[in-house]
Order: C-alpha cells, then sequence, then structure tokens
C-alpha cells in the first residue's frame, strides 16, 4: 500500500507546519460567530437553533470548504517540482496515481477533521442553547458529509491545477480563479441570465440543471432540499423542489472523481 | 545472459524543433563505474530523465536490466540522486527515508543507512534545518536503499566538503563492488578521473567520446609532458631531444605516449648531466577540453 505511506508523510506534513491546527481553528471560529450571529430568527420560523446554525453554517461552508481545500491542494505537484523532490519521487516505484491518492487521502482526512471538530462544536453549543430535533441533528451530519464531499472536490481541481502550472506560485493564482469562478461567478452568470430570460423556458427546465452541475451549488442544493425546515430557514425552495433528489446527491458524488481523472491526467503530463 | 545493466541505443530527444539528442548510444554493465560529462545544455539530464522514464524517448531504445524506462521493474531496479537534491524541510531525516523505503518496498535499516553517509546525529532533526551538503548526503542515503542494479547520480559532488566527498567516491566504490552500474553526471573532472573505469563525453547531444581514460588520450593524441632539469648544460639536452627550453636548468620536451619509453633512454643515457625528470602525461581537463571543443562531423 504504497499510497498510504505516501498519506502517512502528508498527513505529518500538514500537523507539522500547522495546516491541520489553523484549517480546524478557522471552522471553528467561522462556524460559532455564525451561530451567534444567526440566532435571532428562531423564534419567527418555529425552527430550533440547531436548524437556524446548520442553514447559516451551509452558507458558510459553500465558500470556506472549496477555499481550505485548494489551500492544500495547489502546491501539490507545483510544489515538489519546484524543490526539485518530485523527480526524485517519481523514479520510485510508487505510481503517479498512487501519489495523487496518497496525498488525497491525507488532505481529506484533515478536511474532515477540521470540519467535523468546527462545525460539531458550533453544532454542539446551538443543540445546548437552542435545543435540536431529530432532524436537525441528522441535518449537522449532512452539512459535515458534504462539505468534506466539496472539499474532495477542490482537493482534486487543486491537484489539476498544481500540474498544469507552471509554478507554485502560478499554482495558487489559479486556484484562486478556480474558487472565484465556482463559487462567485458561476452564480452571478446564472443569476444574469434568469433575470434576462424573465421566466421562460430557460428558467424553468435549464436553470436547476445547470445550478446542479456545479458542485459548489450541488452542495447547497442538497443540505436545503434534504431537511425542510431548513429549507424554510434558508428561503431557498424554488430552485431545490424543481430538481429529483437525486439530482444534488449525484452531482457531489461524481465531481470527486471527475476532478481526480482531471487531475491524473494532468499529472500524466508533467515532466519534472 | 548479459551483465549489461543500462543499454542506450541510438536514443534520439526533440524538444519542441530542437533536437537535444542525436543517436546516443550508451551501455553500463554491472560493476562498472561511467563518468558522463558534458557543457550544461550537452544533454546529460536528458539522459538521464530519460533512463528514468521521466520524458519520453523521441526514438532508439533504453533498456534498464531488459526493462523499459519507467517500468515498475526498471524503477524498482534503479537509484536515482538529482542535483540538488531537496526534500520536504518539515520531515526529518528518518521520516523522509521511512518513506522511500516503503515505496521502494524495502524493509531498510534507516539508522544504519543515516550512519553510514555520516547523518547519526540529524536522525530526528527536520530537514529544513540540515545544510546543503547534509541534504546532499540524505539523497545518497536513498540511493543505497535496497540493493540497486542501476545508480544514477547527477552531480553527486556539488556542495560537498572535500572530505564529504571522499567518502561519496568511497560509497560509490561499494555500490559498484555490490555489482552496480554507476552512471555519474559530473563536473568534478579530476575527481572522476582517479574514480571511474570509463569516461563517456557528451557535447551539443552528442556522444563525443566513450573510452578508458588511457583510450582517450590515445584517441586524442595528446601529448606527455617530461619536464628535465639538468645539472650542466641545457643546450646539449635541447640538442639531444628537440625539446624546448625553459630557463637556465629545465628543459621541456612534448612526446607522444608511443614514443615515451624511447625518450626515457634517450635521457638516462646522458648520466649525469640530468638533475631530475618529472613526468605528466595528459590530464581528463585537456582531454575533456580537447573532446569538447572537437568539431562535429
Amino acid at each position: 500500500m504504497r499510497f498510504l505511506a505516501i498519506a502517512q508523510a502528508e498527513m505529518r506534513i500538514l500537523a507539522r507546519n500547522r495546516w491541520l491546527f489553523m484549517a480546524t481553528l478557522i471552522m471553528v471560529l467561522f462556524a460559532l460567530a455564525l451561530t451567534f450571529a444567526g440566532s435571532a430568527p428562531t423564534g419567527t420560523l418555529g425552527v430550533d437553533m440547531l436548524t437556524v446554525s446548520v442553514t447559516s453554517m451551509t452558507t458558510l461552508s459553500v465558500y470556506l470548504a472549496p477555499l481550505l481545500a485548494l489551500m492544500m491542494a495547489f502546491d501539490a505537484v507545483a510544489g515538489d517540482a519546484e524543490r526539485g523532490s518530485l523527480g526524485l519521487l517519481l523514479s520510485y516505484p510508487a505510481g503517479r496515481g498512487e501519489i495523487l491518492l496518497g496525498k488525497f487521502t491525507a488532505h481529506l482526512a484533515a478536511l474532515t477533521i477540521a470540519m467535523t471538530i468546527g462545525f460539531g462544536t458550533a453544532g454542539a453549543i446551538a443543540a445546548y442553547m437552542g435545543g435540536a430535533g431529530h432532524e436537525s441533528v441528522l441535518a449537522l451530519l449532512r452539512l459535515i458529509g458534504t462539505s468534506v464531499l466539496l472539499g474532495g472536490v477542490f482537493l482534486t481541481l487543486g491537484y489539476m491545477v498544481s500540474s498544469l502550472a507552471k509554478s507554485a506560485t502560478a499554482a495558487a493564482g489559479m486556484a484562486a480563479g478556480l474558487w472565484l469562478i465556482f463559487v462567485v461567478l458561476y452564480d452571478l452568470g446564472l443569476l444574469g441570465a434568469v433575470v434576462m430570460d424573465t421566466g421562460g423556458w430557460f428558467t424553468e427546465t435549464l436553470f436547476p440543471w445547470l445550478m446542479v452541475a456545479n458542485p459548489a451549488d450541488a452542495f447547497r442544493l442538497w443540505n436545503i432540499a434534504s431537511s425542510e425546515s431548513v429549507a424554510l430557514a434558508s428561503g431557498m425552495v424554488g430552485a431545490a423542489s424543481a430538481l429529483p433528489s437525486w439530482a444534488a446527491p449525484l452531482s457531489l458524488a461524481i465531481w470527486p472523481l471527475l476532478g481526480f481523472a482531471f487531475a491524473r491526467l494532468a499529472f500524466r503530463r508533467v515532466e519534472p | 545472459m548479459t551483465d549489461k545493466i543500462l543499454e542506450i541505443n541510438d536514443l534520439v530527444k526533440d524538444r519542441g524543433k530542437t533536437r537535444v539528442l542525436h543517436g546516443v548510444d550508451l551501455t553500463v554493465s554491472a560493476g562498472e563505474r561511467v563518468a558522463l560529462l558534458g557543457h550544461n545544455g550537452a544533454g546529460k539530464s536528458t539522459l538521464i530523465k530519460t533512463v528514468l522514464g521521466l520524458t519520453k524517448l523521441g526514438g532508439g531504445t533504453v533498456k534498464i536490466a531488459g526493462h523499459k524506462p519507467g517500468s515498475g521493474a526498471a524503477r524498482a531496479d534503479t537509484a536515482f540522486l538529482p542535483e540538488a537534491v531537496s526534500f520536504h524541510p518539515a520531515l526529518t531525516g528518518r521520516e523522509q527515508l521511512t518513506l522511500f523505503a516503503r515505496l521502494a518496498g524495502q524493509k531498510a535499516d534507516i539508522a544504519g543507512l543515516l550512519e553510514r553517509v555520516g547523518l547519526a546525529d540529524a536522525l530526528d532533526r527536520r530537514i529544513g534545518t540540515y545544510s546543503k551538503g547534509m541534504r546532499q548526503r540524505l539523497g545518497l542515503a536513498q540511493v543505497l536503499l535496497g540493493k540497486p542494479k542501476l545508480a544514477l547520480l547527477d552531480e553527486p559532488t556539488s556542495g560537498l566538503d572535500p572530505i564529504s566527498r571522499q567518502d561519496l567516491y568511497s560509497i560509490i566504490d561499494e555500490l559498484a563492488a555490490g555489482g552496480c552500474a554507476v552512471l555519474i553526471a559530473s563536473h568534478a573532472l579530476t575527481e572522476v578521473e582517479a574514480r571511474t573505469d570509463r569516461i563517456a563525453i557528451m557535447r551539443k547531444g552528442h556522444l563525443v567520446a566513450d573510452d578508458t581514460l588511457a583510450g582517450l588520450s590515445a584517441k586524442a593524441g595528446l601529448r606527455t609532458k617530461m619536464r628535465v632539469r639538468v645539472t650542466s648544460d641545457a643546450e646539449a639536452l635541447v640538442q639531444a631531444t628537440g625539446g624546448r627550453r625553459m630557463n637556465g636548468a629545465s628543459v621541456e620536451i612534448e612526446i607522444d605516449a608511443a614514443g615515451k619509453m624511447e625518450m626515457l633512454r634517450k635521457i638516462a643515457e646522458m648520466g649525469g648531466a640530468v638533475a631530475d625528470v618529472d613526468i605528466t602525461p595528459p590530464r581528463l581537463e585537456d582531454l575533456y577540453r580537447f573532446y569538447a571543443k572537437e568539431e562535429l562531423h
């Protein structure tokens, strides 16, 4: 199991350079801030505080999970190439797919730790202060799971730009661009199209599918559509109800595989 | 059966429209130490990358113990020391070497290996605190992992102090004695001279020489220099040998390798008139200059 050897070394590196600690700290702080800031509408909507907290954290995770993942991943290939250790690594019997898989395993584990502790802490506090039902606990677990999946997608996309870029600095720039496109610009573009279309065929039929094709939006839809009360709290019922329930989970399940395939293809062409 | 570990035949490599390797032939046998010399850009690193399977060949064949470059079997048989090697600064020497051992599928004595290269004290220190020479030693330690059939060392002495260089070459000797084929790309000409069995010289993607030091000298026709110190009459010696007078007491004679003994006898016949004789055979630097400047046909 060569990829496990790489995963172990990568995990050690994440722990040593305080990445794991920083990522977890960022998640805890943001999740706590949102939980307390968003606790006001509990009474008016008739949902418990954990539900409101999960809704706020879903919005947060759309931005933060891809960002943390890209920050971990952009250096994965370009950094090794720049240090000159990539050539040596590739002269060993481990295949390129195994190397990527090893890094992915470690990075995904780090994301899982950060997400679980971050959202878990905020969720526990919200539940303690404002109560939690069976459904809202499920929503929290779903949030953690889907956040890790979303992070996984952007890890693989990060490896892809890391393989395509000529230097680690260029890879960082490309990663920032990727984040902007997937998380901000894509939605703005769709929104613009919907406004232009004024409720025609595009808005009715194509728009929901285009939306779910973006992993960040699929993440949002999955969390919102699965929980009625979360949907109520977020006010995003419309788009979610236009799609079959399997659409968002399918999108989030396919994207990591797709991203890994892209990264593997890009890595194949890297000549250290 | 053959003991040829590395076999390169008519290797061609293009980068864009530029041809960087022009039909290179080179073999390295088990236990043989071959120096690969050449200017920057002569194609040494490209050649090594091709053997490692890191870059595709444009034509010709490369075989490592009968396997295709980049195949699992070839990679398992090959050890590589990159030029100015670097590792992740957050890992310790022991951790880095353990990772390499696991990747190679070896159960290695990590502490013993690190002691062998003089890093016993730095075993559990982070590589970020290592000096350049220490990183190079760590790189060398991973070459010794397992029993490679072929070792490719790219500028192995860069960044090493003279004592470390001696250590390095004794480790290379050990490797070769164990049956490993060693290919050393180097600029450090004088050290390579004493420590290798054969010398290959590259120039602008062509292999312009591949022979033993003596063979190269004979082909190049470089002359041996003799410096004769006389006790009395330098002029008589100049007359007898056709040498060149350096100062009042010495004469310098340049001679082909074949005529050396003849000339020595002539000088010996002069008896007491000669105080001392120094003989300087052509050095690797002269040879290198000769082959690296030679016009391509």
